[in-house]
């Protein structure tokens, strides 16, 4: 089912945790809610759920206006960061509750429901482990349940905070993998809240930046790295260098010295460039950013080389392949291929 | 555990790693000598004399000066104190844990203090509230009377004072264990659909349950062995309102001995029952709070 927020404000006490967000998430779509902490990625979540209530602004299922309905009522499913599994029910006990506990008239019989209990722990890989508590399983099995029990109730939307978070590195890539998997074979609106950026940019079919209570962009994967809109994103998103630079003529200085770029068109004044350690060639001579070796570290097939670039004492770090780069080197001078203005 | 990696009994000098907690073996003894000669001493020998003397005559007196009528009234009357005090407090100690515990409201600090009360006020005084509240020469008191209520000495007032003395028990137990659990499981269960009873029902209870219980039979002692508040309120009425200390100190104050021991060993057994439930429960529990701390 397609969810679209509108203009919520969320303040808790005079807090404001949420600004004036809006957000459409398609029908199936995989979405990642990506942020700091603090930025208002759960907040956002929690209101879709309805387990908190906006100050401001609207959330619709569908074209149905879902703000004033209950969480019960929303018939959502969610999953909790510590998974919040009952310790007192088995995982069958576990994965059945929503259903079991309908009333009568909507409950399928014990049979039926047993049976999609089966159905969903076959899904998720945990058949056999039907009568073990959740105290009697690993971190990924308890993660794998609590999606198995909200998946149980066929929610409208399928809600995921901070879902591998407590897991140790090897199993989380795993297990993202695997929910994508689940995903494209099950098609559940699904949103998910991480402060992880591989795992935003692996998994969501987009990806919503966030910070301070608002959304920065929202975009494919591919969006988010190649074209970030704000400096914010660019400098959360993968790694980056900034340079205070000079506009003049179309042609950018930093200092006295040209960089090598030129931006025809752009009003002169000052501005950030930025641009990703990748993103560069080398050059040789002038017209061009130069800079003596700090430091380099080799980081699996690339070269990591930070270079001091004089005047402002600032440093940038960029990236080579391992054979572009001699240890002998005590000054490189590149310029960036690929990068981008912002105006102070 | 403080163990000695090399020991030091051969001769001295072998004593070459020591951990670092653990202390010389004479420190070691004389410590838990302290303790255990301590609690034998102010513990162990008085109950020890309770159940002699009350069995000095044989059992056949034992159980005789039980049946007495004003004795029998005496421990009807403290199980029905405690039948209707300990289920109150139930499900007040339940209302005032999930409040403070789930809950974010004005006043919380002062209503976790105003729950503790009737622990640091003096028993006596709990007992006496009520004679102001109720007595000849309050507003409450004449009004009721005039409709044929009494609540001082009579049953009524010792249900109340034993509600106010045994209040905190059951909260005290559930609302850190509340906190340490939040909300939640809570969560989870409205958000696949539960109503607020069935989240109470099927997962808030159950999580409480071992607390819930602990809690409970501290209550349950304290509401039978309370003397302080009761004494106040009940006027000593003989077979009307006299519940079971009350009797051992009426006993004991006419020098039947083997009487008030009788009785009094009643209620020591009472103390031991629920000393023994409680460390069952405790192992059972501490598992139990183990298994949600890994959780």
């Amino acid at each position: 089912m397609e969810v679209r927020v509108q203009n919520i404000r969320k303040e808790f006490g005079r807090f404001p945790a949420l600004n004036d967000v809006s957000l459409d998430i398609r029908s199936g779509e995989l979405i990642a809610l990506l942020g700091p902490s603090g930025s208002g990625k759960t907040t956002l979540l929690r209101l879709i759920a309805g387990l908190e209530s906006p100050t401001e602004g609207t959330v619709f299922f569908g074209d149905e206006d879902a703000s004033r309905k209950t969480v019960q009522q929303r018939n959502i499913g969610f999953v909790f960061q510590h998974y919040a599994l009952f310790r007192h029910m088995t995982v069958l006990d576990n994965v059945s509750f929503g259903l079991t506990i309908r009333p009568a008239d909507r409950r399928p019989s014990n049979a039926e429901i047993r049976r999609r209990a089966g159905e969903l722990l076959d899904l998720v890989q945990l058949s056999g482990l039907e009568k073990r508590y959740p105290a009697q399983l690993s971190g990924g099995q308890r993660q794998r349940v609590a999606l198995a029990r909200a998946m149980a109730v066929e929610p409208n939307v399928l809600l995921l905070d901070e879902p591998f978070g407590a897991l140790d590195a090897q199993v989380r890539k795993e297990l993202r993998r695997w929910l994508r998997e689940i995903h494209d074979r099950t098609g559940h609106t699904t949103v998910f809240v991480t402060h992880d950026q591989d795992e935003a940019l692996e998994l969501a079919d987009r990806v919503v930046v966030m910070s301070k209570g608002k959304i920065e962009q929202i975009g494919t994967p591919d969006e988010i790295y190649d074209t970030p809109n704000s400096p914010f994103v660019f400098g959360f998103i993968g790694q980056s260098n900034m340079l205070p630079v000079r506009i003049e003529n179309g042609q950018l200085l930093m200092g006295d010295q040209p960089v090598g770029v030129s931006a025809p068109g752009e009003a002169d004044g000052a501005a950030h460039l930025y641009f990703r350690p990748h993103d560069i060639e080398l050059l040789d001579g002038e017209g061009s950013i130069s800079g003596t070796v700090v430091v380099t570290r080799r980081v699996a097939g690339t070269r990591h080389v930070e270079l001091d670039i004089g005047a402002t004492g600032t440093k940038v770090e960029i990236e080579l392949p391992p054979e572009k780069f001699t240890s002998d080197r005590a000054r490189i001078a590149f310029r960036p291929t690929r990068w981008k203005l912002f105006r102070t | 555990m403080a163990h000695e990696a090399v020991s030091n009994t051969g001769s001295g000098n072998t004593e070459l790693v020591r951990v670092a907690t653990s202390e010389s073996r004479l420190a070691r003894y004389g410590l838990i000598g302290l303790a255990l000669g301590f609690v034998a001493l102010f513990l162990v020998l008085p109950l020890a004399a309770v159940f002699t003397e009350a069995m000095r005559n044989g059992p056949g007196e034992f159980l005789t000066v039980l049946s007495d009528p004003e004795t029998f009234a005496a421990i009807r009357l403290t199980l029905l104190v405690a039948g209707i005090a300990v289920p109150l407090n139930l499900v007040f100690g339940i209302a005032a844990a999930w409040a403070i515990a789930k809950f974010e409201f004005r006043g919380k600090a002062f209503l976790t203090t105003l729950i503790d009360l009737p622990f640091s006020v003096s028993p006596v005084i709990s007992g006496l509230v009520f004679v102001l509240l109720f007595g000849s020469h309050s507003l409450a008191g004449p009004f009721l009377q005039s409709h044929g209520i009494q609540i001082l000495f009579a049953v009524p007032g010792i249900v109340l004072a034993t509600v106010f003395v045994t209040f905190p028990f059951v909260a005290r137990e559930l609302i850190p264990l509340m906190q340490e659990q939040g909300t939640s499981d809570e969560e989870a269960a409205l958000s696949l659909g539960a109503s607020g009873w069935q989240t109470f029902w099927y997962v808030t209870l159950p999580n409480i349950k071992w607390g819930l219980l602990y809690g409970v039979l501290l209550c349950n002692a304290r509401a039978m062995g309370e003397f302080g508040a009761v004494s106040v309120v009940s006027g000593h009425i003989r077979g009307l309102t006299n519940t079971m200390p009350l009797q051992v100190e009426i006993l004991y104050n006419e020098y039947n001995f083997v009487a008030a021991f009788a009785v009094a060993t009643l209620l020591a057994l009472l103390a031991l029952v629920t000393l023994v439930l409680k460390s069952l429960l405790e192992m059972k529990y501490s598992e139990q709070i183990a298994a949600s701390r890994r959780h």
